[in-house]
């Protein structure tokens, strides 16, 4: 992994992007990288559309990820995930969650909320989606979309699994650490579905 | 041990590793965490000050006293302690004083772009530009000796892209300074007959930082392979390092006052050398001025907004770069919101349906109030200033424009008393409403005088809003519960009939703050009940969206129950449907 890995975490204010970029951004520093993580705060927290970037390479500079150089986009939202497509390289891949969060914009009628699935089909670009709200209820507990989707992104990288759990360990708070590993288990056995092109 | 910390956590580890003794600072983005973290460790007295000449006033204190102090804020915040620090700069300091001051070129979440270098030149004060979290630490301890050798209170400047983001440090070990305290009214006691002399001082002080510039080791030039020059430092330098790996670099780590001589050399070599600089043409200008022209800048590269490594690639190259995803329908713009369960959404509601009314907005969560569905606010310019707006507005139109100025209770007490004061005295009909969420919410959830709890969690003495209102002239003051919609639409509307300056305090903590419990409750929509009117919708609570007809996503609802008091028909209730 000489030229590095870039990642990109999109989602809505709140759902724990940042979280998940410094428990990601653990386990790379872990496996010998240097690593940078540039992260958005602020109004953008207010359920406004965030990104955090995730940057793993032998040395670093800027901490931002640019247009057309991300390898993954991991999308804790699916309208988010189209938001910052622009981002993903030619043969970069495309995570994202099922889970729909309107923005106000849609509530009051000012727009659509888009058919996320024909435009990825449309453009073509390589995608799995995790279907996460049907995950989640299984699990009882709505706050661990992040992990979930982080068990099953870990399967991309050949990086072992115990690093991932250790790095959870350490960032998540001692009450909620052992839903988190469940979550992570659970996103790790997921069955693979690439979204047709 | 090599770790991740944020830019802000190791400006704060640094401040441990320095001895720092006194830290103070109001909350602003991008700089907040920097005084929260300094908070974690023992040893070092911290507080949160109620704005920022205050803090400075505090910091300047503690360093007189003989130790080292840290004071920091965002770039609007340096405006406000903009007059203690141009005298500081005459009487410096004993023991180290740093102010920490971060822009945020991009504005995500500020009200201009301005750049503190500006201040800092005309202050006569010197500049110092951390890169990354590990220059981060190293700059604090770097600051404070270039504090104590020059007898200057030093700026560290940090930019959005440093202060929040993440990277690799080693931590050091703390060491204790301590200076002795001497009387020395020559040097603090800044009246006309003792700031002469200090003058004299200051601008000898200039010349002597400019030698230091020329030598110090953050100042250094990177060979390269390839025959491209740039001038940059702080974030900037990481992009053209990231842009161009192959390119010499002049790496500026004291930015104020510039190395001329090193520069000069610098610029020698190369038929052309861009300066690469976010914000304003700071280096640029002042290296022209020295009489170097083979310089590029703003000429091709932007004034406005953050860079990266592909706009500065851009720029130099003028080569578009090919994206290969492209979405070409226009896709939802997702503005920030007021969150599920905010006590503001029920007077912004109220706001919204009056009639002829100026609504002057603040800084702060309620400046959402100005976004939809609300649109009810009409102005936000700084802290503090909804109040004197309203005033001027108010008197502009011979008292006849009815006007509300809406303000938070931290925004209130960090410069909101004085607009009243001022309003009252001038016998103002303003009304003015104090959102009060009992913390500093939009930067996320820090305390202040009237919250009755210090930086560390422990109690103190609690400013009684509703008092001092009353203290200071009001002729109407009341408490109201925001959640209570139909009542004070009602309420509010009589009041601004009442001559005098009126506060509604409008007093329910902050949903998503930990020290408040909430039984909770979740409201639920009925669809048999539901009339699909969609009046729930205009509240604009994140948990209510519709598909066929309004509904609530259980687990976005924090359980206000403010959509009930809504719905005309009876269909919200906390029932769930079976
Ligand atoms: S306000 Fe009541 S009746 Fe109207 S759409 Fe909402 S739930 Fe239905
Ligand atoms: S859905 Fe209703 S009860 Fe729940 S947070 Fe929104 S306004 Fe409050």
């Amino acid at each position: 992994m000489k030229r590095g890995l870039n990642i990109l975490v999109v989602g809505v204010g709140g759902q724990g992007n940042i979280l998940l970029s410094k428990i990601l951004g653990e386990v790379l520093l872990n496996t010998g990288y240097d690593v940078k993580i540039s992260e958005v705060h602020g109004m953008a927290q207010r359920g406004g559309s965030v990104v955090t970037y995730v940057k793993a390479a032998e040395k670093v500079f800027s901490p931002l990820i640019d247009i057309a150089q991300a390898d993954f986009i991991l999308a804790f939202e699916k309208l988010e995930a189209l938001r910052w497509l622009g981002y993903l390289k030619k043969e970069g891949t495309l995570i994202y969650s099922d889970y729909e969060i309107p923005p106000v914009s849609v509530i009051t009628g000012a727009y659509e909320y888009p058919d996320v699935e024909r435009i990825l089909r449309e453009i073509g670009v390589r995608a799995y989606k995790v279907e996460v709200k049907k995950l989640l209820s299984s699990l009882g507990n709505s706050r661990v979309q992040n992990t979930l989707m982080l068990g099953f992104f870990s399967r991309f990288l050949d990086i072992d699994e115990a690093l991932f759990k250790k790095s959870i360990e350490r960032n998540v708070k001692r009450e909620f650490i052992e839903i988190n590993l469940k979550a992570f288990e659970l996103g790790r056995r997921i069955e693979m579905c690439e979204v047709e092109k | 041990m090599k770790m991740l910390l944020l830019g802000n956590w190791a400006v704060a580890r640094g401040c441990y590793e320095a001895g720092v003794k006194v830290a103070t600072a109001y909350p602003g983005t991008p700089s907040t965490e920097i005084i929260e973290a300094i908070a974690q460790y023992d040893g070092i007295y911290c507080e949160w000050a109620p704005n920022e000449k205050v803090a400075l006033e505090v910091a300047i204190g503690a360093a007189i006293y003989g130790r080292r102090a840290i004071c920091s804020m965002k770039h609007v915040g340096l405006n406000v302690a903009a007059d203690p620090l141009f005298t500081a700069s005459y009487t410096g300091i004993n023991a180290g004083l740093l102010i920490a001051v971060a822009d945020d070129p991009g504005m995500h979440s500020s009200q201009n772009e301005q750049d503190t270098r500006n201040i800092a030149k005309a202050a006569k004060v010197p500049v110092i530009e951390p890169a990354d979290s590990q220059e981060c630490i190293d700059f604090v301890k770097i600051g404070f000796e270039i504090s104590e050798k020059f007898d200057t209170p030093v700026i560290l400047r940090l930019t959005t892209r440093v202060a929040h983001s993440q990277s690799v440090v080693e931590e050091g070990q703390r060491e204790e300074i301590e200076f002795e305290y001497k009387k020395d009214i020559q040097k603090y006691v800044m009246m006309p007959a003792m700031a002469r002399p200090r003058h004299e001082f200051v601008e000898k002080r200039l010349k002597s930082l400019k030698e230091l510039s020329e030598t110090i080791e953050i100042n250094k030039v990177e060979q390269g392979t390839q025959k491209m020059a740039f001038i940059a430092s702080g974030i900037a330098y990481q992009y053209v390092k990231e842009a161009y790996p192959d390119a010499w670099v002049l790496k500026l780590g004291m930015v104020w006052p510039l190395p001329e001589r090193l520069i000069k050399d610098f610029c020698s070599k190369f038929e052309k050398v861009y300066v690469v600089e976010e914000l304003d043409p700071f280096l640029e200008e002042n290296i022209k001025a020295i009489g170097i022209n083979n310089i590029v800048g703003k000429e091709i590269f932007k004034l406005t907004g953050e860079y990266s490594p592909s706009f500065i690639k851009k720029a130099v190259e003028t080569k578009e770069i090919e994206i290969p995803y492209k979405v070409e329908q226009k896709l939802p713009p997702r503005l920030p919101v007021l969150c599920p369960g905010c006590p503001h959404r029920g007077i912004f509601y109220v706001l919204s349906r009056l009639k002829d009314v100026i609504i002057t907005g603040d800084i702060g969560c309620y400046t959402l109030g100005a976004l939809s569905p609300f649109n009810a606010m009409d102005s936000c310019i700084c802290m503090g200033a909804s109040i004197g707006m309203a005033h001027g507005i108010s008197n502009a139109s011979d008292k006849k424009q009815k006007v509300i100025a809406v303000i938070g209770d931290s925004t209130f007490v960090h410069s909101g008393i004085t607009g009243i004061v001022d309003a009252v005295y001038n016998g103002s009909d303003i009304l003015v409403m104090i959102l009060d969420n009992s913390t500093t919410g939009m930067t996320g959830h820090q305390d202040h005088p009237a919250t009755g709890y210090t930086i560390k969690g422990q109690e103190t003495y609690k400013l009684d809003l509703v008092a001092l209102c009353k203290v200071l002239g009001c002729s109407v003051v009341e408490e109201i519960n925001p959640y209570k919609i139909n009542e004070n639409f009602e309420k509010i509307r009589k009041l601004l009939a009442v001559s005098g300056v009126k506060v509604v305090i409008a007093k329910a903590p902050c949903r998503l703050h930990r020290r408040y419990k909430f039984t909770i409750s979740k409201r639920y929509i009925d669809f048999e009940k539901c009339k699909n009117c969609k009046l729930c919708l205009r509240l604009g609570c994140p948990a209510i969206s519709i598909k066929e007809k309004p509904t609530i996503d259980e687990n976005l609802c924090l359980a206000c129950g403010m959509c009930e008091n809504v719905c005309k028909f009876g269909a919200i209730s906390t029932q769930k449907e079976q």
